[in-house]
């Protein structure tokens, strides 16, 4: 097995990793980012309107400059999958299925993953009519009838973007007001193709060979219905899949990293800081998932580790721009 | 021998993907512009492709441009992948995957 080593492994490739790593970088600290993807959930996003200085912009294009930044300083990039990290005496041994690494510092930054329903035919028609991505597959559901399922932002912008390329949308949630943006709430009141099922869940996904329908549930009144789509939608949040950091950092409730305002990580037993070990963005308990905030977070981190290295205690950050 | 990587539409994906598959495995990225996810996949999978030197043809296939085998294909999510042998589908799979992931894909069916 191979073994490299570095100042510093940022796990995840997306807002708050790429940027943690374009700071370590022009710190000149030798930086790897391991990554299954680049951009996570803002790749996602067709229309980005909230990042500062774009007014509008995609997110497969945000995170392309992000990651085109990052390497232009020198990090290095490798798409694999951190499966373990191990602590050794002032050190971390990264290992992923085929590869492992050594580094002094680690930032975690691998964000959250979609939620899945976990109802009968969910895995059935992966692919065959079930999406977790609607940027991605919105298109190929042209003059169809779609079902979305879910009460957040993701799950609004989902139905207006279905709207303006199937026939009919229902909109399945399982309370009867929505949680997200008033503005995006009101948009898709006025849309006439999307229909509203509130306070309801869906409790299987029927068809063939592809989906033809699903089952769903009122909770007011416990009648079932069947309703024929050809699509779902998935849009019910995100989650930290913390398997990989178990008993090594502290998590909370929702499995989400404990940080302090420092991005400073925790044993998982004691209120101690873990040294070497930082965390930022989604995937910390840090609120307000946003690129902006992840960003922002991921740059903290960044000169956190910075500061580490170098053996500063409990220090001021020294600002980026007096770096020449 | 033929190119390693090669873009397929509807016109010619009977020769280019159906045909050519019954001398060597075919596997075909079935993406859009607007999908962010399969600009990931795609630059895994044509990595490899170089990789594997000649073992696969890898054949692009841009959904919006081709909607006659995206419907024959029920391709409903995407990046999508699917190999192609003697003319058939063997295997396939949907989402961008890491890169170890996507090898041993092509290992079990190569």
């Amino acid at each position: 097995m191979l073994t490299e080593e570095y100042d510093v492994i940022i796990v995840g490739g997306a807002p708050a990793g790429l940027t943690a790593a374009m700071y370590t970088a022009r710190r000149m600290l030798h930086t790897l980012v391991l990554t299954k993807d680049i951009g996570g959930q803002a790749i996602l996003s067709k229309h980005v309107c909230n990042y500062p200085g774009f007014l509008n912009v995609s997110g497969p294009v945000l995170m392309k400059r992000f990651q085109k930044q990052a390497e232009r300083y020198g990090a290095e990039i490798i798409f694999d999958e951190v499966k373990q990290i191990v602590p050794e005496a002032m050190e971390y041994s990264v290992k992923t299925p085929t590869k492992e690494f050594r580094t002094k510092a680690i930032i975690l930054a691998f964000g959250k993953t979609s939620r899945r329903l976990n109802i009968p035919g969910e895995d059935k028609f992966q692919g065959r009519g079930i999406s977790y991505c609607a940027s991605c597959d919105a298109p190929l559901y042209k003059n169809k009838t779609v079902a979305v399922v879910g009460g957040g932002n993701s799950a609004l912008d989902a139905s207006l973007l279905l709207s303006e390329v199937a026939r009919k949308v229902y909109l399945i949630h399982r309370r009867d007001e929505f949680r997200g943006f008033e503005a995006f709430v009101e948009e898709v009141k006025k849309k006439k193709n999307i229909e509203f099922v509130l306070s309801s869940i869906m409790t299987e996904i029927k068809g063939d060979n592809v989906v033809r329908g699903i089952l769903v549930k009122n909770l007011k009144t416990n009648e079932t219905n069947e309703i024929a789509v050809d699509g779902v939608f998935v849009e019910i949040g995100y989650d930290v899949e913390p398997d990989m950091i178990r008993g090594l950092v502290k998590l909370d409730q929702y499995n989400q990293i404990v940080v302090n305002e420092k991005c400073q990580t925790l044993y998982p037993d004691k209120n101690e800081i873990r040294p070497g070990i930082f965390a930022a963005g989604d995937a910390t308990n840090v609120l307000f998932k946003q690129i902006v905030v992840a960003a922002g977070e991921g740059a903290k981190a960044g000169l956190q580790v910075y500061n580490y290295l170098h053996g500063v205690k409990d220090s001021q950050i020294v600002s980026d721009w007096t770096k020449k | 021998m033929d190119k390693i990587e090669t873009e397929v539409d509807d016109s010619n994906f009977q020769k280019k993907v159906i045909e050519a598959s019954k001398k060597v495995p075919v596997v075909v990225d079935f993406w859009a512009v607007w999908c962010g996810p399969c600009y990931i996949l795609s630059s895994i999978i044509g990595k490899l492709a170089n990789e594997y030197k000649g073992k696969f043809v890898l054949a692009k296939l841009n959904v919006d441009k081709n909607p006659r085998i995206t419907k024959e294909y029920q391709i409903m999510s995407i990046p999508s992948v699917k190999m192609f042998k003697d003319g058939k589908v063997i295997d396939e799979f949907v989402g961008a995957v890491p890169e170890h992931v996507m090898k041993e894909w092509l290992d079990k069916n190569l």
